[in-house]
């Protein structure tokens, strides 16, 4: 069975991994690299749990090869906050009751970074397009949409 | 879920990619976007002993016209496609069947080469194609051949690719004179595959009437399906909607979709016939008729 030595960038810090081929990047981050904040929610590639970004693409991190992320930049949640201060996505979340049991919550906000580094004033559609890959069981999605607008203002 | 155990290559050029496809035969797959294909491996519906990565490969990556052909490179991302405004301006029909693939996470990563070279008659690139006399560009050990997309798809699950060929590159004639085309979708969700789709184009002649008609449905069969009975009816007539709706109707009868969760076979017929209508009609605006 191949396994392969790999250099990832995850949050600003190089790690170096051995891993197996099928190794899945999610099961890196979270086990290898301990980094838990990225959830499994269906390992079927349907609800976004798991998303974190790709070289800045918000991408479903359980379809993904840890392999195939050798020597690209990875961003999770874990990235979010500085020297001990939130990121104005997760104080949009945070005040804006964004989240319930916040299952979704890392996933919908590595997403939510992600559309507010290309596009600086989001509509209500575009906010509700670009998280139309990220299943929430909870909020109903009225309050996700409010915490990325609340960040939106606080970036511009 | 975790795939039984694999090999993975990551080959730098083409020549190499195509060698360990040649070398490990049918062990060994293709991994482009992997938004098909690793799915299918961790609920071990499918098996490879050997994944050959295309994705370090320099040059599979580029939308461009050219050569009166708008060329994509097999290894584009959706997401690509969805940003370029060579494809939001001048291919509408690209735009609204890029918009309905999976979600826009998936888009990240899926790639237009591997939505045709699955062979999944869900998929919604292929019904577009066929609408737009597309050729899908196979790189083997010979060097490239150039496929018609009417001659691509074979099957459930199967194309006209050889297990040592790679899809480089999708080739779409440039749009004609007072031409249009349109892609529409019923999905029960974001990110589901279609209940039904259809694309349509439609080029107009001087005096109005149809020149040439393109119709095909997808998730109707065990592959996407070309209308052809439908579009020999509508060329030469002038677009009312008596016309558009016959063709429409005409498109439903010659698909043989399988009941399941989406739907009962009549239902899924009977959206297939009003789809195609809808798609004939915004291709019609499109090109400029009404
Ligand atoms: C949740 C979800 C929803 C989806 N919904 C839709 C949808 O609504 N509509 C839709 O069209 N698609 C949908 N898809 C599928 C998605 O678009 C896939 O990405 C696409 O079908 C395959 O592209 P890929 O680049 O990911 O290919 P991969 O998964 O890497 O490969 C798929 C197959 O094609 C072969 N292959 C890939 N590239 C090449 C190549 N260049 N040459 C030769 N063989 C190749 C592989 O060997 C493999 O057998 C969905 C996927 C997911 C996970
Ligand atoms: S865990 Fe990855 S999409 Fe649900
Ligand atoms: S807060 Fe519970 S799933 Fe979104």
């Amino acid at each position: 069975m191949a396994t392969h030595t790999i250099e990832v960038t995850v949050n600003g810090e190089k790690h170096q991994a051995t891993v197996e081929s099928r190794l899945l990047l999610v099961h890196l981050l979270r086990e290898q690299l301990r980094l838990t904040g990225t959830h499994i929610g269906c390992d079927t590639t349907h609800c976004g749990a798991c998303t974190i970004l790709l070289d800045g693409q918000p991408v479903k991190s359980c379809t993904v090869l840890a392999v195939q992320a050798d020597g690209h930049q990875l961003t999770t949640v874990e990235g979010l906050e500085k020297d001990g201060k939130l990121h104005p996505i997760q104080e949009g979340f945070w005040e804006k009751h964004g989240l319930q049991c916040g299952f979704c919550t890392p996933g919908m906000m590595m997403t939510s970074c992600a559309l507010l580094a290309r596009n600086k004033k989001p509509t209500e559609l575009e906010i509700r397009e670009a998280i139309s890959g990220n299943l929430c069981r909870c909020t109903g999605y009225v309050n996700i949409v409010k915490a990325i607008q609340m960040a939106a203002e606080r970036l511009a | 879920m975790i795939p039984a155990a694999f090999d993975y290559h990551a080959p730098k050029s083409l020549a190499e990619a195509v060698g360990l496809l040649s070398q490990y035969g049918d062990g060994a797959k293709v991994l482009s976007g992997g938004q098909s294909l690793l799915p299918l491996l961790k609920l071990r519906l499918g098996q490879a002993a050997h994944l050959v990565d295309i994705g370090r490969i320099p040059g599979l990556e580029y939308i461009k016209e050219e050569g009166g052909m708008l060329r994509i490179g097999g290894r584009t991302r959706e997401s690509a496609l969805e940003h370029s405004d060579l494809i939001r301006s001048r291919y509408p029909i690209l735009l609204d069947t890029v918009l309905v693939i999976a979600d826009p996470l998936v888009r990240n990563m899926a790639t237009v080469g591997g939505n045709l070279a699955h062979g999944d008659p869900g998929n919604d690139h292929p019904a577009t194609m066929l609408v737009l006399g597309a050729q899908v560009v196979a790189t083997g050990p010979k060097g490239e051949r150039v496929i018609p997309v009417d001659k691509f798809f074979l099957g459930l699950f199967s194309t006209a690719l050889k297990p040592d060929e790679i899809v480089t590159e999708i080739r779409i004639p440039m749009p004609a004179a007072r031409s249009g085309g349109a892609y529409v979708k019923f999905e029960r969700k974001v990110g589901d595959y279609a209940t039904a789709a259809a694309a349509a184009s439609i080029t107009l002649a001087a005096n109005g009437t149809i020149a040439q008609a393109g119709l095909a449905l997808t998730n109707m069969g065990p592959t996407s399906v070309r209308a052809t009975a439908a579009e020999q009816q509508l060329v030469g007539k002038k677009p009312d909607a008596a016309v558009l709706e016959s063709a429409a109707r005409a498109a439903a009868q010659a698909t043989s979709p399988n009941a399941d969760r989406r739907g009962a076979t009549d239902y899924k017929k009977e959206m297939g016939r009003v789809l195609a209508v809808r798609a004939l009609k915004k291709a019609l605006a499109r090109a400029g008729g009404n």
